[in-house]
């Protein structure tokens, strides 16, 4: 189940970080684009392993970096410094929520980009920011807000639909049955 | 809670990013470019499904309105070719006039079709990706003009299959820009801001420089990497900066980057 789900979710981010870069409406409405990894990311984190987490950082991380201007492995850190506390907190996270799901998604989809903002300033780059960041900031944040709980929900479906589901056993046993019939009587 | 499996994956990740991190430059952009070919397939996939409904409409389309199209096709390429006559003896010309007072001689320009694949992911950078690769000649620094002829940015990387292109506004991408005014004032066209990026800042302006709202910006051709005459846009408002040091202005570019689908590689 675990493996199944690392799989998909590592297909999603695979494919969210192509998407993000061709289907570019929301910079052109929004004024931002919308970044999926953080809210992917949190999903592992309630739902897999450490060893999922770690891997799609790794991978999201790269895939990110290579279709974009950022310096390798910049984006790495902060997926892994999102996802690594809250999986090993969630214990104490109410999951199922969708309120919880939105204020992690939100969460997430903030902090991200700020860390990696700071790694590059801190690294000498020179991105392009200005009053305007704070909009795409907010609207990166609200998207992934929204982007999350919608992702647990298909999630959810994949792994009904294609995962091995729980056989639950029945307290029925045929050899203790009581045959009651006109004879016994 | 916090079990020796934890550890090992978190001292495991950023082993790794320390280890990309440490990579010398050109090992660092081969293993990006790797990274990025991953997506060749899917990028190849969404071209073919955006060529889909145009091959589509192109089959169902009657033999009257082919028909049409050839004859409308036939007339403009008449009329292109009245034009590129008059071009030629106007070159000419210039070339004449150029080799009696002393000037060099302009080179035509090589120009090649791309088409733009993908936009970053990233809202902190203005760069794109296109088709053309080292294969088909495209090497760093080429400029990159739209569709109508206005400068759009230059080639920053090259892979095998695809380039990736900084555009106008992004803070890597300076370009010297002359002032279509009396005095040809010469700036630096600079950083845009992150949500318009039809503005972009042109600094470094003399402290005299007479600037008017719709004057032409085009580049200088100083810094070798961009010819000079290439169209940029057009002054927006000026202000001088630094205690009236130099001056800043912001200029209107002609090219829409938000809409760019297709673009011209310039080679030299």
């Amino acid at each position: 189940m675990n493996l199944f789900n690392t799989i998909l979710v590592l297909a999603a981010a695979f494919l969210a970080v192509f998407l993000e870069t061709v289907f570019t409406a929301p910079h052109y409405l929004l004024g931002a684009q919308v970044d999926l990894l953080p809210a992917l990311m949190i999903y592992a984190a309630l739902n897999t392993n450490v060893v999922s987490v770690s891997i799609l950082a790794v991978a999201g991380g790269l895939w990110f970096d290579a279709l974009s201007a950022n310096p390798l492995g910049v984006t790495i850190l902060p997926l892994l410094a999102v996802g690594f506390p809250i999986c090993v907190q969630r214990e104490f996270i109410l999951r199922e929520l969708p309120f919880a799901q939105i204020f992690l998604g939100a969460l997430a989809s903030a902090l991200v980009p700020a860390f990696t903002i700071l790694i590059l300033l801190s690294g000498g780059d020179q991105p392009l920011l200005g009053w305007g960041s704070l909009w795409q900031w907010l609207v990166m944040t609200a998207g992934g807000a929204a982007a999350t709980p919608v992702l647990f929900a298909l999630f959810d479906w994949c792994n009904h639909a294609l995962g091995y589901q729980l056989q639950t056993e029945s307290s029925f046993r045929p050899d203790r049955e009581i045959h009651r019939d006109k004879k016994a009587k | 809670m916090f079990k020796r499996k934890n550890y090992f994956a978190l001292g495991a990740v950023v082993l790794v990013t320390l280890a990309i991190f440490s990579l010398p430059p050109r090992a660092a952009s081969r293993l990006k470019l790797a990274v990025g070919s991953l997506f060749l397939p899917l990028f190849g996939l969404a071209n073919t499904a955006q060529q889909l409904p145009v091959t589509a409409a192109d089959a169902i389309l009657s033999r009257r309105e082919l028909l049409k199209q050839l004859e409308n096709l036939r007339r403009e390429n008449q009329q292109l070719k009245f034009l590129q006559l008059q071009t030629a003896a106007t070159v000419r010309e210039n070339d004449q006039l150029r080799a009696a007072i002393g000037w060099q001689k302009q080179m035509p320009w090589k120009l090649k079709l791309a088409n733009v694949v993908m936009r970053d992911p990233a809202n902190w950078w203005r760069t794109a990706q296109i088709d053309l690769g080292s294969r088909n000649g495209v090497t760093v620094n080429l400029p990159i003009l739209s569709p109508e002829g206005f400068l759009v940015g230059r080639v920053s990387s090259v892979d095998q299959f695809k380039s990736q292109i900084i555009l106008i506004g992004d803070p890597n991408c300076r370009v010297s820009a002359r002032v279509e005014n009396a005095t040809h004032d010469i700036g630096v066209l600079g950083a845009g801001g992150p949500l318009d990026d039809s503005l972009v800042g042109l600094s470094y302006l003399s402290s005299g420089a007479n600037l008017k709202s719709g004057q032409n910006v085009a580049t200088s051709g100083e810094g070798g990497i961009f010819p000079p005459g290439i169209p940029i846009g057009q002054i927006v408002d000026a202000q001088q900066v630094e205690f009236g040091l130099y001056t800043e202005a912001r200029v209107k570019l002609n090219a829409n980057l938000g809409a760019l689908e297709e673009v011209w590689v310039l080679f030299p």
